[in-house]
């Protein structure tokens, strides 16, 4: 042959391939404001703007409606009811049909969307829907869990796990308690609120672009309402302003209604609600009331345990089935149980219909297995992170490796994860430092707690475990990717574009991700359970390994080279002794009409799970993490602060550490504010009053840990053959908050020379720590008189 | 007093002039920006200058240079921009240019995931950037308090604010700094001397010129809105969708800033903003400097002013209770009369003061601490900084050279319908020592002088305990050396 490229510069390695700290794709347009959201496209001429209107009571009849105030108002182009919906009027995400888009004879929950108003501006749409004349015949509201009986309505089936006998293990165990906690829910906050925004175009298409981490199911409910097939809706998402499980399902609703009123009105239709109505008719975490019964040893190992999670879930099941069902498969967190019972109650509530957030669930599981190791640890006067260790799941083959679902723990490292973190952070010293202040300080106290988490990696709705993506190289050799994962902040793209680059060879600015579209990518899962870039990066990898076989074999025929002599160098492919532009051999594969596109597609091995038996292995694998963090409180005020947190966590052989660490210093403080000063707040009847940021209060710059150190456990990869051996990363470090909670919990134990468990619910705002000391306050005076009247009598 | 009328509202968008008639009282800056000029790096989060994702610059010139803020543009209003100089995330680097340095100290240290609230945070930094380069973590956090980020959990913009000051602010590396001359002349050109009058669609809007113009304006419209920095009136209008008009927009005049300090005390003009009036107080008054730590966010503290605080009556503001315990003087005026009242008759009830039609706030009066005053004043919320308190107590008292209280003023926001007096505490401590004995007596008069609500907040029970506890805390704060209230930086927090 005649090439002349022997002479090719030759790279180390590409730039920005996988496991390099490379930047967010989207950095330099964050930083410069030119990132585009939904918000912020060009509108069409005649572009519409609509409003939901909001129920005013949590429950009761429909008993009439007037619109004729709304149809009238300045501006309104016109007003959709469930008359209005073409289809079929249900946003529910399972099938149920327990989630009407409009309400027809009543009202669930307050705050629940009964029309939209339909405007030339967003203001008169926001005017003209306070307008709506409604009467009501109000019935009382089932708001707390604790109202709704002894014989609860649920919205969908609880599960229950077990395995031995728990009660024969509690009963003959030398140690039992049980106890009552509540868990509080949480608002996600996403900065981008809930957006949609519809064009329509020719026959009955419809293209929506949705501010959601599921375009697959927003194209099905879109062409469900709209009475079309699939395939006369397209959903794009270029990139959501945040999401954290709060765009899973609850952008149906709005993609919907902006498609409905396109379709009637023809023209591009806009809805983006305002920050407390988005906060008020959209899903929040749910919030639990966890009880539990345990009986242990002398040492503090668990011998039997019992929980029941019972669920807020609000007006309709949305995804409570799961949710519920995954915080069952987190109550034992990193603990073994020799034997156990968990039961869930998903439990119909007169509120906003409760949905994924970061953790699904899980980290509620995990906060009440956790207070059962406090307990233990409080009642045996030990240090609770001996009683953890005491009870943690050993080595494969130890007999100490099964869950209370029956899947086997083979990746467990929760014994190295620990004992580094537990040097690195210096707990030993400081927390006997910390008592020992503690002891002089009458009115700061301080308080630190190590705490791990192990958490289960899949859908556990098998299903949902698959990914495709479309890759295109393109004959300049610039590479086109596409794939159903949705970026949200969390660098999905980023690492996708760092696995194809790395598969090609070439350097990632040769890559190019596009929004994402059900156009290109059908049937999608959401992008949710961390997964993203597991099943997403397979995907893509799949393709462009595809692609690169056919350059491969193209090469080898072209070249009649054989295939064992070729190689994919950073930017060069060496064909036996010469080196060949990745371009040119693109275009010349090209020339030789050479398919240059592939779809990739990847399905998770080995997990199965059967719900009914509660059996299976619904993970692929676990995720590992600890953290350890010291508080100070103030026990005049209930107010604190947290002075140190360490983390040491566990991303496999991370496909790029700096976007990693930005899912764990995130994931922490996010998993500290649900922890802490993050509270739901519902008055008697039923109206959320915490609906704005004036009102709701995630952690600022200045709550995050005074010192902060961050670790990635790089010694770490994957048993598992996950994309280039790395972890999920999304949801695991969310839980690490726990130790600023225990943390907090510990420095109340002070007030009582660490006898007592306080018992703290959670979040622990400063009103429920100052109740907390004062009640242990009381309860050390009273053990003190006892004591005293015991000498004297 | 001006002598003619200008019916446009005229001002410097990044490098451009803008003059416009098309606003209405109730047009926010964020909407004209996003809406009419298509500058979409400016975000919406809440509308209400919680989350900061809007957050702008306005500079206004202030004895003779252009000084400039970061404010919350969701509930600035555009007609209270005349001759300013509005900058925007646009304005930092040439779109085709490299980013500017605070921008690229982002990008570097990995600041941005969702980037939704990326733009503010840079506008936040930048404003800290142009006078403190190189700020010490105290610094970055008090300048990020108005800034929410949901993704990052802060850590790594921490890091991009420790890194910026690489570069420091200069005409080659910073179009701002390089343009502020003409922005200075720009702005010179601008103040005219007219009152702005501005009808649109029906809603009408007034700049007066002047202190006496602003009287007049507001003899001639007794019904006014008064629009002073807009963070409550701005969400009348974003949130509850009000009608503000007519609106006098009070915020810029420069009688209404001033700020005069005697040895009698200080006397702060309606239109002192929090961070004019802390920076003043909390050289004089043990205490302001951590309330102002707590109070909203840095583009609140910006824009929000000791006249709105007082003036809209609410039981929640912290000034009120702290001026209150202080024994401030409000003076009001109406057209050319003046009438001076203590500050604590002003609060009658809940959402009634002591405010006649066509009346405004124009000054308070802080009288100097004696030597024989202990005071303090204490915050509690549920999220330490940026939050509305729970409630908020201010400590006064006089003690004699024997050390026994002759006299106490104490005053509580959030703890009844109004800020409010502690008379019943104040006689149990009067004729006492101040001590812990004399704090536990007294723990029960707090049931007598406030009957707290439960809210979101905080519950009854929890508002009186902390009552209670805060004059314990008071106690300990002025009879011993220990530690009695966390403090996240201690050494920035003497130096201050």
């Amino acid at each position: 042959m005649d090439k002349r490229n022997d002479d090719l510069p030759l790279k180390e390695a590409i730039e920005g391939g996988t496991h390099t700290p490379r930047q967010h794709d989207s950095a330099h347009k964050h930083v410069a404001g030119t990132a585009d959201y939904t918000d912020d496209m060009m509108e069409p001429i005649g572009t519409l703007h609509a409003c939901l209107g909001l129920s005013t009571i949590a429950c009761g009849r429909i008993l009439s409606v007037d619109l004729d105030p709304v149809r009238t108002a300045p501006g309104v182009v016109g007003v959709l009811t469930a008359d209005d919906v073409p289809g079929l009027n249900d946003v529910s995400p399972t099938g149920k049909g327990d989630e009407p888009i409009f309400p027809r004879d009543r009202v669930d929950f307050h705050g629940q969307p009964l029309f939209a108003v339909v405007a030339e501006t967003r203001g008169a749409a926001r005017k003209a829907a306070k307008l709506a004349k409604i009467d009501y015949a109000e019935e009382t509201p089932v708001i707390d869990v604790l109202d709704a009986g002894e014989d609860p309505r649920l919205v969908t089936d609880g599960m229950t796990l077990s395995r031995g006998d728990s009660e024969a293990a509690i009963e003959g165990a030398a140690n039992r308690l049980s106890g009552t906690m509540r868990i509080g829910g949480q608002d996600h906050f996403y900065l981008e609120g809930q957006i949609a925004f519809a064009i329509p175009g020719e026959d009955r298409d419809m293209t929506v672009w949705s501010s959601t981490q599921h375009p697959s199911e927003v194209q099905h409910m879109v062409a469900q309402a709209l009475d079309v097939p699939s395939n006369a809706v397209t959903i794009q998402v270029r990139r959501m302003g945040g999401a954290f499980g709060g765009k899973e399902t609850q952008g149906n609703l709005f993609a919907v209604v902006t498609a409905i009123a396109a379709r009637r009105f023809r023209r591009a239709v806009k809805i983006r609600p305002d920050r407390d109505d988005d906060m008020i008719a959209t899903g929040k975490r749910h919030d639990f009331l966890c009880d539990y019964e345990v009986g242990f040893d002398e040492t503090g190992r668990i011998e039997g345990v019992d929980f029941t999670y019972v669920a807020r879930c609000g007006y309709s099941a949305d995804l409570s089935g799961p949710v519920t069902d995954r915080a069952l498969f987190h109550c034992d967190n990193a603990y073994y149980y020799p034997a156990v019972t968990a039961v869930s109650a998903p439990l119909f509530t007169n509120t906003v219909s409760n949905t994924a957030f970061r953790g699904f669930g899980g980290p509620q599981g995990l906060v009440g297995g956790e207070r059962v190791i406090e307990e233990i640890a409080y009642a045996l006067g030990k240090d609770t992170l001996e009683v953890r260790r005491a009870n943690f799941y050993g080595e494969t083959g130890s007999g100490r490796d099964v869950t209370p679902y029956y899947q086997t723990v083979e990746d467990n490292i929760l014994d190295r994860i620990t004992d580094e973190l537990e040097a690195s952070s210096d707990y030993q010293a400081r927390r006997a430092e910390i008592v020992e202040f503690n002891r002089t300080s009458r009115v700061i106290k301080r308080g630190i707690a190590l705490t791990p988490v192990k958490f289960g990696i899949s859908f556990t709705a098998t299903h949902f475990n698959q990914a495709g993506a479309l890759v295109h190289v393109y004959t300049d050799g610039s590479v086109h990717l596409n794939h159903g994962g949705t970026e949200m902040g969390q660098g999905l793209n980023t690492k996708v574009a760092q696995v194809v680059a790395e598969t090609f060879q070439i350097d990632l600015d040769h890559v190019k991700i596009t929004a994402t579209t059900t156009g290109k990518v059908p049937n999608t899962s959401a992008t949710a359970a961390s997964s993203g870039a597991d099943l997403n990066g397979m995907a893509a990898q799949a393709a462009a390994e595809t692609i690169r076989q056919r350059l491969m074999d193209f090469a080898s025929d072209f070249y009649e080279v054989p295939e064992h002599q070729i190689e994919f160098l950073p930017n060069v492919v060496r064909i036996g002794n010469q080196r060949v532009a990745f371009a040119e051999l693109v275009q010349e594969a090209y020339v030789a009409r050479v398919q240059l596109s592939a779809t990739g597609f990847y399905k998770t091995p080995k997990i199965h799970w059967d719900r009914d038996a509660g059996k299976g292995r619904p993970f692929f694998y676990f995720a590992y993490g600890a953290s350890c963090s010291e508080v100070a409180i103030d026990t005049l005020t209930g107010e604190y602060h947290v002075e140190r947190t360490d983390i040491l966590h566990d991303c496999g052989h991370s496909l790029n550490p700096a976007l990693d660490r930005g899912q764990i210093e995130g994931g922490f403080v996010q998993g500290m504010g649900w922890l802490t000063t993050e509270e739901l707040w519902w008055d008697d009847k039923g109206r959320l009053r915490t609906h704005a940021p004036s009102t709701y209060k995630i952690p600022l710059a200045s709550d995050r840990p005074k010192i902060f150190n961050v670790t990635l456990a790089d010694w770490s990869k994957n048993r598992e053959a996950t994309v280039r051996r790395s972890k999920a990363v999304g949801e695991p470090p969310f839980m690490l908050a726990v130790s600023v909670f225990e943390a907090i919990s510990h420095a109340v134990a002070s007030v009582a020379d660490y006898r007592e468990c306080p018992r703290l619910d959670a979040p622990a705002t400063p009103e429920r720590v100052l109740m907390a000391v004062e009640r242990l306050k009381a309860s050390a005076r009273e053990t003190t008189e006892n004591e005293a009247s015991h000498v004297q009598s | 007093m001006p002598v003619f009328s200008r019916h446009s509202i005229r001002f410097l968008l990044n490098d451009t002039l803008v003059e416009t008639s098309a606003v209405g009282p109730g047009t926010t800056l964020l909407d004209f920006l996003r809406i009419d000029k298509r500058l979409t790096g400016s975000k919406e989060g809440c509308a209400e200058g919680d989350c900061g994702a809007c957050t702008v610059l306005v500079g206004r010139l202030v004895d003779g240079e252009v000084a400039y803020e970061s404010v919350n543009a969701c509930i600035r209003f555009v007609a209270s921009l005349d001759a300013t100089h509005v900058v925007t995330i646009e304005h930092l680097s040439a779109p085709d240019g490299p980013l500017h340095p605070v921008q690229q100290a982002m990008v570097d240290e990995h600041s941005s995931q969702c980037g939704f609230c990326t733009p503010g945070f840079v506008m936040s930094l930048y404003q800290l950037w142009l006078t403190n380069p190189k700020p010490d973590d105290y610094a970055l956090e008090k300048a990020l308090q108005g800034n929410l980020c949901r993704c990052t959990g802060y850590a790594p913009i921490i890091r991009a604010g420790a890194a910026m000051g690489r570069t420091p602010p200069e005409a080659a590396t910073d179009r701002l700094t390089a343009m502020r001359e003409r922005a200075k002349a720009e702005l010179e050109r601008l103040a005219d001397g007219a009152r702005v009058d501005v009808e649109y669609e029906g809603g009408r809007s007034i700049v007066p010129d002047d202190l006496d113009d602003l009287a007049a304006v507001l003899e001639e419209n007794p019904d006014a809105t008064i629009v002073s920095g807009a963070t409550d009136v701005g969400l009348w209008v974003t949130k509850d969708l009000r009608d503000i008009s007519p609106a006098v927009f009070v915020r810029h005049l420069p009688e209404m800033h001033r700020i005069e300090e005697t040895d009698e005390g200080v006397r702060l003009f309606g239109c002192v903003t929090y961070t004019e009036a802390f920076s003043v107080l909390s050289k004089r008054y043990d205490g302001f400097q951590r309330l102002l730590e707590r109070f909203g966010g840095e583009q609140i503290r910006n824009m929000g002013t000791i006249g709105g605080n007082i003036a809209n009556g609410s039981p929640i503001g912290d000034s009120p209770p702290t001026l209150i315990a202080l024994d401030a003087e409000l003076t009001l005026r109406k057209g050319a009369e003046r009438r001076t009242i203590p500050l604590e008759d002003f609060f009658i009830d809940y959402g009634n003061q002591d405010r006649a039609p066509g009346e405004f706030v124009e000054s308070v009066f802080v009288p100097a601490l004696r030597a024989d005053q202990r005071f303090a004043v204490y915050k509690i919320s549920k999220r330490r900084e940026e939050d509305i308190s729970a409630l908020c107590g201010a400590f006064n008292v006089t003690l004699d050279d024997a050390g026994t209280i002759t006299a106490a003023r104490i005053a509580f926001g959030g703890m009844a319908a109004t800020p409010k007096r502690a008379k019943a505490v104040e006689a149990a401590l009067i004729g006492k020592p101040l001590d812990l004995d004399t704090a536990e007596a007294a723990r029960e008069a707090f049931e007598t002088d406030y009957q707290p609500l439960s809210d979101w907040r905080a519950s009854a029970d929890y508002r009186l305990l902390a009552a209670k506890n805060l004059l314990t805390r008071f106690v300990m704060e002025k009879t011993g050396d220990e530690a009695v209230q966390i403090v996240r930086h201690r050494p920035a927090l003497e130096e201050a």
